[in-house]
């Protein structure tokens, strides 16, 4: 039989690894991103329980489709340019 | 180390503290909340967190979307857990084994800071520890299926306050936990949300920077509970703002300040009425819960607005 000092650490000595896992096979909706529409507000960005969007010298770039679970809240958050949303939610597998 | 000024663009390119791929539902509030939390940090940070949804889903072996230390502890004790490490620090610090200014934050949702970690969490505030203590409140215990805990509003539609023909929801009102918190005089104490990003992460730099015990409530919407789509959490939480159902307010070293006044009082039904947690409520025999919700947002509001007046006429004074 084994003792204790046998036994396998049992806790989770990686920080962050959750990051590998895959969240976005949960999302029934995509968010799309339209550039042209984007006013780099970052609000999609601060609002985002899933950490799902990515930012780059505080530029926004594309979704995180790994871990994003299709919420909506950028969507919905999204204030857009000229009344044209920079975020809208697609049916996936359409 | 000069401080990221709270604007997003800045924000953005400091690390991600807490990961995607962790498991709480789609639209969640409490995970808006702590990036938020996180984010706001200037320092390095070790928290703990009290069983609930948070612990459960961003920590599921042999996984965690935590990267900072991070320890779970029972349902009744995070502010006790935090206290320990926070006075283990200070001795390292004392016998020269630690130079960094560490700070220590302590996670809990209503049903662990609220109700069962309410003993500990007191204790830790009247012992003076340099902690901040974060409550997501989301109304009830989502974790384990929407039971009422005493931060649940009246009327609400939980499984174990079930609305029918013998109650309508919850027969209780909500326990005011943030007044409470100011009740023990510690230097900072502060109510919140992270639809509003800017006085979230402004209250939680001031909760850092007090030497002492913090607290900070934060209205944070879980849409199973709740019963509302997942693309309204931010547009529900401001809801619970306009129409004073949460307001934002903080007190420094016992000081009130309201942090923001709606121009136009929106009634409370604005908020309940989108959440199917209250749609019993408007039937025709409910009317009298409705009056009653109303009455309890007016009577804080006033109360508040009472007590910050009273501070700003000695301050006239004096």
């Amino acid at each position: 039989m084994k003792g204790w000092k046998d036994l396998e650490i049992g806790a989770i000595t990686k920080a962050g690894s959750a990051d590998e896992y895959n969240t976005g096979s949960w999302r029934a909706f995509r968010p799309q991103w339209i550039e042209e529409n984007c006013i780099q507000c970052l609000f999609c960005w601060i609002y985002c329980p899933d950490s799902a969007v990515t930012v780059k010298d505080g530029k926004r770039g594309e979704f995180d489709y790994l871990h994003c679970k299709g919420c909506g809240i950028c969507a919905r958050e999204c204030p857009g340019k000229k009344g044209k949303k920079a975020i809208v939610m697609v049916e996936e597998g359409k | 180390m000069s401080t990221t000024p709270l604007r997003l663009k800045e924000l953005s390119k400091k690390d991600e503290l807490l990961t995607g791929g962790h498991r709480l539902c789609a639209g969640c509030g409490a995970p808006i909340a702590v990036r938020q939390v996180l984010l706001a940090a200037e320092m390095p940070v070790i928290a703990s967190n009290a069983t609930g949804c948070l612990e459960v889903s961003t920590t599921i072996y042999p996984y965690s979307a935590w990267k900072i230390p991070w320890i779970h502890t029972a349902f009744e004790n995070a502010a006790a857990t935090i206290s320990g490490v926070e006075a283990m620090y200070r001795s390292l610090k004392k016998q020269g084994k630690i130079k960094e200014r560490i700070k220590f934050i302590a996670f809990g949702g209503d049903g662990g800071t609220y109700d069962i970690g309410f003993q500990s969490l007191s204790g830790a505030m009247e012992r003076g520890h340099d902690i901040v203590y974060i409550c997501y409140d989301n109304g009830a215990y989502m974790n384990t299926g929407i039971q009422r805990s005493s931060a649940t509003p009246l009327g609400a539609n939980t499984t174990t306050s079930p609305a029918g023909s013998v109650i309508p929801g919850k027969v209780q009102p909500r326990k005011n936990l943030t007044k409470i918190m100011a009740a023990h005089g510690i230097p900072y104490v502060a109510q919140t949300t992270p639809a509003h990003w800017r006085d979230l992460m402004t209250k939680v730099r001031k909760a850092l920077d007090v030497d002492g015990p913090a607290f900070i409530n934060v209205l944070a919407s879980c849409n199973r509970g709740w019963r509302t789509p997942t693309d309204t959490t931010i547009a529900d939480t401001k809801m619970a703002v306009e129409t004073c159902f949460w307001p934002l307010y903080e007190y420094e070293n016992g000081r009130l300040t309201i942090n923001y006044k709606p121009k136009e009082k929106k009634p409370v039904t604005e908020f309940l009425k989108t959440q199917g947690r209250f749609k019993h409520l408007f039937s025709p025999e409910n009317e009298g819960i409705l009056e009653r919700a109303q009455e309890l947002v007016d009577r804080e509001w006033e109360a508040l607005l009472r007590e910050e007046s009273l501070y700003k006429s000695e301050e006239e004074k004096a």
